[in-house]
């Protein structure tokens, strides 16, 4: 058994809502959407247009940066419309399913025979290669780097997130296939990260580097954790993916075919029945949720999240579960005034600060709403930021080296082994409501123009 | 709840972009978000937030203050031989107009930047303009008390670019104008006292040294330790019961809000150079009077750990903290000119901080690139 890396840091925000451990498989809903804007950094060039014939795998964009990256179809049958946003910006390409599936033909590889061209050539035309992400910058892998590593999180610490023992039940020949595969694109290690006794069967998976982390969110961030086993420096590359991605590529080399079925956790105190699902990425919403949220009040409305409430992005009905994403929240909106609030006891909301009451009842569940409990203010309180990110990383000088765009200060200050999500926390407790993450991402979309 | 907030959305309109009082903007939006936490919701990345806020923040200090000030009221009372609560009542009389024109003074310069900025007005100016008279001498004339505000909010400040920008602490940069444009007004053995006639106040005569000059002229207290701890000493109208203050020291940590490393270090400081001074015999009287006495408990608990003008690290705040305390202490006994020796120190760091935190800093950046070649 390998050492027990614990981190003092963080916090789990104990919200009502988790998915109780039940999975419904739901049938193929009315339609499915790509959307670019998952992918940071990605300018869509159209393979199709509204009416043509797909099958899942068929390629619906590339990205204009760089051509052999291929985004494919999730289903087969007829691309319904392409959603354009302000100067014609795709926002996304949906497709609506026919009802038998059809699928695109791929070589079945053996992981442990074929070669690199193969494989890496394999992931970019059946469309699942963006599900790897490098960092630095934590954007899609360029397929021409040899990473020093590859790093996994087993588990995800996040509020309300996805059990992965749960989530990858019967899965396990596609993640041993999967994770050989990944083993032949790296001359190092493949890492995987567990959370100690939460292991489930992850420990004995193949080919792999184990590590074991104890501690609160967020202890199961990928960043955090190559932080803690083998942190990046200045001209090193990585690459990270997710657990629940690496069945879906063993899926992919052991059948000869993109099936892009995952389970997802639909959680949230908005949620009438908080369980598992099991979906096609990119469904619609609706088919997703519909029914399942719970009766508002009047006047009141919800907010819909595809991934967690810390890093998650705002959807609509309308919309699509997001291509990294392996969560649903639904949470109330906090467009309320609230008379007095800053003086008021405020019991039913949440702080990590003794000036209000929450560390009275620490297992308490909350229904947070989305309000932002204050009005944005420069930076005062100091000390604060350092105990929710469990780096050797002094947030507030990166964060204000962001702020001034100063690339050497950003770069000497660490921002090639974080991105936004690591300062999810920072951002949650942070009293002078700045959006840290956003400042984090414009920081590395600074580095990237400038390298 | 809803008339109130139907009777502010009817004025909206008037103070919003193109209204007609849209010059008062940032007035109105200040006074609508003291009444009402705004209906803002996140966007994106974190959709839920902690409930703290700046406003949370600063009204737990000015909570914290609160022990001192009615402590200080109460001995204002009784420097001028009054008992119970007549002498509270004195004090709390003689106060108010103080109280009452640091936040005019302030508030008014506060909105006034923020109008011109276009920005929200800040929150800190609630503990700054709480704090300012109680780090005065009671018998401060108030057009001082206006002048000083209005140099440390304008000067120590806004040309900083306003709260959380600033280097030196606000509240004690007013102090420190008036000790050198107005010395006669903070020194000597009149001002501590009150020199208003009523409620049967006696008035006439009352005068006397401070424990701090007792002690730099004397190397005596002139009081009993006892007195000065609880605070029935003259002096500053918040600082001299130390009781007061470490009951607001209590909130201030418990709460988290004050930097537990800063007042600790602070309070090490001080008794470190105390000791020091003790033991080459430059001093023969206990090191721990330094902390009871003068403003020493007071800025270590209050202004010290102002986080904007304090060290941002927390290596640094240890250090920062331990240097204020040591070096107040050297002013005290080293330059009895200076018998108040933590308003110089505080500020003195204040200026030090950006570069203790750098070195830290520099600690980091230092580790990162080790690793780069260790890995080579």
């Amino acid at each position: 058994m390998s050492k027990i890396i614990t981190l003092r840091k963080g916090l789990d925000i104990n919200l009502a809502g988790a998915a109780s451990k039940r999975l419904t498989v739901l049938p193929l809903a009315e339609e499915y959407g790509l959307s670019p804007l998952d992918f940071e950094g990605v300018t869509p060039k159209l393979l199709v247009k509204v009416g043509d014939e797909v099958k899942a795998g068929t390629p619906l964009f590339f990205s204009k940066a760089d051509e052999r990256i291929l985004f494919t179809s999730p289903v087969s049958g007829t691309v319904s419309s392409v959603n354009r946003g302000e100067k014609r910006k795709v926002l996304s390409v949906t497709v609506a399913p026919s009802k038998t599936q059809s699928y695109e033909e791929f070589p079945k590889l053996d992981p442990h025979k074929a070669s690199r061209e193969e494989i890496v050539g394999l992931l970019l035309r059946s469309g699942l290669w963006p599900m790897l992400v490098q960092r630095p910058y934590g954007i899609i892998a360029n397929p021409s780097d040899s990473p020093k590593a590859i790093f996994i999180s087993a588990f995800d610490s996040a509020p309300l997130a996805p059990d992965y023992n749960f989530v990858l039940q019967g899965e396990r020949e596609n993640l041993e296939a999967g994770l050989a595969l990944l083993g032949r694109l790296t001359a190092g290690k493949v890492h995987l990260s567990v959370r100690a006794h939460e292991e489930g069967e992850m420990t004995s998976l193949k080919g792999v580097e184990l590590h074991t982390f104890a501690g609160k969110h967020p202890a199961g961030n990928v960043g955090v954790q190559i932080h803690h086993i083998d942190p990046i420096n200045k001209g090193e590359v990585v690459w990270t993916i997710n657990i629940q991605d690496v069945a879906v590529i063993g899926r992919l080399v052991r059948e000869g075919r993109v099936d892009r079925t995952r389970t997802i956790a639909v959680t949230g105190s908005e949620v009438a029945d908080p369980q598992y699902v099991r979906i096609i990425a990119g469904a619609r919403i609706d088919s997703v949720l519909g029914g399942r949220i719970k009766p508002q009040a009047e006047g009141d409305s919800v907010r819909i999240i595809s991934g967690n409430v810390l890093t998650g992005a705002r959807r609509t009905m309308q919309e699509f579960t997001g291509f990294y994403a392996h969560q649903l929240t639904v949470i109330p909106e906090g467009d309320k005034y609230e008379l007095l609030g800053w003086m008021l006891p405020r019991t039913k909301k949440f702080s990590v600060s003794r000036a209000y009451f929450s560390w009275l009842c620490p297992r308490k569940q909350y229904r947070l709403d989305t309000n932002l409990n204050g009005s944005e203010r420069p930076f005062v309180v100091t000390g604060l930021y350092e105990r929710y990110l469990p780096m050797d990383i002094y947030p507030m000088y990166l964060l204000k080296a962001c702020m001034a765009g100063d690339i050497d200060k950003m770069e000497n200050l660490g921002i090639y082994e974080v991105v936004e999500e690591d300062f999810a926390l920072c951002e949650f407790v942070d009293p002078s409501k700045i959006a840290i993450q956003q400042v984090i991402r414009d920081g590395i979309n600074l580095m990237i123009k400038e390298a | 709840m809803s008339n109130l907030r139907n009777y502010v959305d009817r004025l909206k309109p008037a103070f919003s972009k193109g209204g007609r009082l849209s010059f008062l903007a940032s007035t109105f939006e200040a006074f609508e978000t003291f009444l009402f936490v705004p209906n803002t919701t996140t966007a994106k990345g974190a959709h839920i937030r902690d409930c703290n806020d700046m406003k949370r923040t600063m009204i737990v200090v000015v909570l914290a203050l609160v022990p001192a000030f009615l402590f200080g009221c109460y001995n204002t009372g009784l420097q001028v031989h009054l008992t119970g609560f007549t002498a509270f009542l004195y004090g709390l009389l003689r106060i108010l107009p103080m109280v009452c024109v640091s936040y005019i003074v302030g508030l008014a310069i506060e909105f006034y930047f923020a109008q011109i900025r276009g920005h929200e007005v800040n929150e800190g100016f609630l503990v700054t303009g709480f704090l300012i008279p109680l780090i005065m001498p009671v018998s401060t004339p108030l057009w001082i008390v206006a002048l000083a505000t209005a140099f440390s909010v304008v000067f120590g400040k806004e040309v900083f670019g306003g709260t959380g920008m600033n280097v030196f602490n606000p509240a004690l940069l007013a102090r420190a104008f008036v000790f050198f444009a107005y010395t006669a007004h903070i020194s000597g053995e009149q001002v501590w006292y009150s020199d208003w006639t009523m409620l049967g106040a006696r008035v006439d005569g009352v005068s006397g040294a401070t424990a701090l000059e007792h002690l730099s002229t004397t190397g005596e207290l002139g009081f009993s330790p006892l007195d000065a701890f609880l605070g029935f000493i003259p002096g500053s109208f918040g600082e001299t019961s130390t009781l007061a203050i470490l009951i607001g020291a209590a909130v201030l940590l418990f709460t988290g809000i004050a930097s537990w490393r800063t007042m600790v270090s602070v309070f090490a400081g001080g008794l470190a150079m105390g000791y020091l001074f003790q033991a080459c015999g430059v001093t023969d009287y206990p090191a721990w009077w330094h902390l009871i006495i003068g403003g020493f408990a007071f800025g270590a608990v209050f202004m010290a750990t102002d986080p904007v003008t304090s060290a941002q690290t927390d290596t640094g705040k240890y250090i920062v903290g331990f240097l204020t305390g040591a070096i107040a202490v050297l002013i005290r006994v080293a330059n009895p000119a200076y018998p108040e020796g933590m308003m110089l120190s505080i500020l003195f760091m204040n200026a030090l901080a950006p570069l203790v935190d750098y070195f830290v800093v520099e600690a980091n950046i230092a580790r990162r690139r080790n690793r780069v070649k260790t890995a080579k």
